[in-house]
């Protein structure tokens, strides 16, 4: 009886498996003459190949567009009707007297935003990283509802950026929930949003909550690949806790903490969307990144002459700073790999 | 055998049978017009999409698609589908001048041309080309006037008497200032964030715009009182930096939520918050229209509006706006919505019992034989845009102590000639 069971059932896995027999025919029909042409070595690349295509179709072409657009000048989409071949738009965003003072500057705007990213990306991963470190300190220790708590602080990270600019506007509006807490405690209402000393300091205070769970993650990581012998060591020793800290934790959380900062200052640079939710860049200029010129130069300018080409010279020089940071983290993994290999 | 020359026979009649019906679906296919449409909520959105249902009932030939959409979609999406050659075939446009070289000329397809002409007239210019007088690519849907409300409730717990007309800008802040300190109203007076807004006070204190040529220019002595005393009110705190501050850019903001809220005073903007004022107002308090405050120079608001412009010209389009503009259409949409009709010579019978909206349509229509040239001359310049622009954001700038006012008047000018510049070259 077993054994006829096992036949019929031997029966309709082979009847099943006809279609996938039939498809992986004819995909040896194709991939055949081709292995033939090319040999086996150059097969990987015609596996490849549809990936390429489409990274070429959705990056490497509208890179090389961004980059024509960028040499050129004029308000029509098309390039048939743009001027043609120019360095207008680059020498007008470098146009300044004072690198340092932004209203020198022809493109005050982009310069605004230059040194507005700066400082935004300083402070949010300089704090992003002190506070995920020390997060992840108490998370790695044995508290109760660790595994709540770990959630809690990961789920931030779930929302969409607009949802998070929405809400934290709620709170931080005049009218806004946090000033109600205020004024109920008898203390007068703080403009988080649209005071220019304020408005960094919230958009900041709203970055680092919204993705500090991610970073706080990877030094998670990094904590419990620290083998506990070292500590257990220390202890006997009578090694105080914040020599532990500082001579073993943190030492050995390097590789992991250099990871999160160039993977944080990649996201600060290319921050926008929050932002734009919850100040619109303003007050003023005072919260508008190098993103939101790019995006209100090229896109939203309400009527204004939109500047593609200008737009694109920023992007092209935003390119230039992501490449740099893009490379540093690869160097820095390399290394790190190389000496885990070593070890 | 028989058998088989029986299926092939019926399988040939079938597969003819299904071509036909394909070629004769096709060919009886109604055209798709599709119109690109921003509403001031419910109160525009539910009249128009009644009115193209009738007409798509009325029309089996001819399938029109409404898509409503929001303002900043009329204001950075259409520009950049109509560049990248896309776009619909109508759209609800305010920057009339700006789109105008994408603009199809459907005289050929509308049923009378003449009719546009003498209901339209004056505004059919303001969506032309320079230099052209005779194409027609829309109508007029609404016309507007800024001008400002008051929180009559306001005036009258505080016993200050409302000022007639001849007032100044400077009688109005004074009185707004005393009514908010009397009530302990927070905000005195609040703008609409908008250099189209800012235009009219300007050409009351004296601004010009243009140069003898007509060129832009916009800086001038008149220009910088309106924007000195703007920045001198957020200073003093007869305007809040709350409102202004809350965004940057050019991008426009209007204070509806704190006026809802009786929270200010008095408040610039324009004929078209009336429906909104009418819904989301309603008995809460008494909101008056009042006459355009005056400067030296004028007592004046900007004219503007919004109006329905074809992209696509073709008998299906010009059915559509024949429809759309025809006079029982047009004063049934303005007699819901309670806007001033942009037609020269319409009847309409506003739905509506609310003193407030009635006063307020009077003062608003009463208010078009006062404005001055220069406004008509500015709403109907090609690039006004870029000055209401140049305006706005440079004057958001110096009010949060990002520049001087001087530094700002400069920059005004900077934009301007940029702007032009990279459009038209040299």
């Amino acid at each position: 009886m077993e054994n006829i069971r096992n036949q019929t059932k031997i029966f309709f896995l082979r009847i099943l498996n006809i279609p996938f027999a039939f498809l992986m025919h004819a995909i040896d029909l194709i991939m055949w003459p081709i292995q033939k042409i090319i040999g086996v070595r150059n097969m990987p690349y015609i596996f490849l190949l549809p990936n390429l295509i489409f990274f070429g179709l959705f990056v490497i072409i509208p890179l090389g567009a961004n980059f024509f657009f960028s040499l050129s000048s004029g308000d029509e989409l098309l390039f048939a009707e743009r001027e043609l071949p120019t360095t207008k738009q680059y020498d007008q965003l470098f146009d300044c007297e004072s690198y340092l003072n932004p209203n020198t500057c022809t493109e005050d705007f982009f310069w605004r935003g230059v040194y507005n990213t700066i400082f935004f990306v300083v402070f949010q991963v300089g704090l992003m990283i002190f506070f995920s470190v020390l997060t992840a300190v108490i998370l790695n220790k044995k508290i109760i509802g660790r595994g709540f708590f770990r959630s809690v602080f990961f789920f931030p990270v779930l929302l969409s950026p607009v949802v998070v600019g929405l809400i934290w506007q709620w709170i931080l509006l005049k009218n806004g929930a946090f000033n109600a807490i205020i004024e109920s405690y008898g203390g007068d209402k703080v403009s988080f949003l649209t005071d220019p000393s304020w408005a960094m300091a919230s958009v900041i205070f709203v970055s680092i909550w919204a993705h500090m769970g991610f970073y706080t993650l990877i030094v998670l990581a990094g904590l419990q690949a620290i083998p506990p012998n070292l500590y257990e060591a220390a202890e006997m020793d009578g090694t105080s806790r914040e020599r532990i800290f500082f001579r073993i934790t943190l030492p050995l959380l390097m590789p992991n903490l250099l990871v999160v900062f160039i993977l944080a200052s990649i996201k600060g640079v290319q921050t926008f969307d929050e932002i734009y939710v919850l100040t619109g860049g303003g007050p003023g200029t005072s919260t508008s990144l190098i993103v939101q010129y790019i995006f209100t130069t090229g896109f939203a300018s309400s009527g204004s002459v939109q500047n593609f080409g200008l737009a694109a010279a920023a992007s092209m020089v935003l390119g230039v700073v992501l490449l740099f940071l893009t490379l540093m983290q690869l160097y820095f993994s390399r290394n790190k790999e190389s000496k885990h290999q070593e070890i | 055998m028989m058998n088989f020359k029986f299926i092939l026979k019926a399988i040939s009649v079938a597969l003819v049978s299904f071509s036909l019906t394909l070629i004769s679906a096709v060919s009886f296919a109604a055209t798709d017009v599709r119109i690109m449409w921003y509403g001031d909520g419910d109160k525009e959105n539910v009249p128009i999409a009644a009115q193209i249902d009738e007409f798509n009932a009325a029309n089996p030939d001819i399938n029109v698609i409404l898509d409503i959409v929001p303002y900043d979609a009329i204001m950075n999406t259409l520009p950049i589908q109509l560049a990248a050659g896309e776009g619909p075939d109508i759209a609800r446009v305010t920057d009339l001048g700006g789109l105008n070289k994408y603009y199809a000329d459907i005289t050929p397809y509308v049923a009378d041309p003449s009719y546009y002409e003498k209901s339209f007239g004056p505004f059919l210019n303001w969506y032309r080309k320079p230099g052209d007088t005779t194409s027609i690519h829309g109508f007029h849907s609404t016309m507007t006037v800024t001008g400002p409300y008051v929180n009559k409730t306001l005036f009258e717990q505080a016993g200050v008497d409302l000022l007639g007309p001849g007032a100044t800008w400077e009688e109005w802040a004074a009185v707004s200032i005393e009514v908010a300190e009397k009530t302990g109203t927070p905000i005195p007076m609040a703008w609409d964030r908008s250099g189209h807004r800012v235009s009219g006070p300007a050409i009351s204190m004296g601004a010009k715009y243009f140069d003898s040529n007509g060129d832009p220019k916009l800086v001038d002595d008149g220009l910088k009182a309106m924007t000195q005393m703007l920045y001198d009110w957020h200073q003093a705190g007869t305007m809040s930096k709350d409102l202004w501050g809350s965004v940057s850019g050019s991008k426009y903001h209007a204070p509806n939520d704190w006026w809802n809220a009786a929270e200010v005073v008095f408040m610039m903007s324009g004929s078209w918050q009336i429906g909104r004022f009418a819904n989301e107002v309603g008995d809460d308090f008494d909101w008056w229209a009042v006459p355009a405050p005056c400067g030296p120079a004028a007592c004046t608001g900007m004219p503007g509006g919004n109006a329905l412009l074809a992209f696509n010209a073709n008998p299906a389009v010009g059915k559509v706006m024949d429809y759309l503009s025809s006079k029982e259409q047009l004063s049934s949409f303005i007699g819901q919505v309670l806007a001033i009709p942009g037609h020269l010579d319409l009847q309409v019978d506003y739905q509506t019992d609310d003193p407030n909206a009635k006063h307020a349509l009077n003062t608003f229509a009463g208010a078009v034989p006062t404005i001055d040239q220069v406004a008509f001359d500015l709403q109907a310049h090609v690039d006004n845009r870029i000055m209401f622009n140049a305006i706005i954001s440079r004057l958001g700038q110096a009010i949060v102590g990002e520049m001087t006012m001087e530094e700002a008047w400069t920059r005004m000018d900077e934009d301007v000639e940029k702007q032009l510049k990279e459009k038209y070259g040299g």
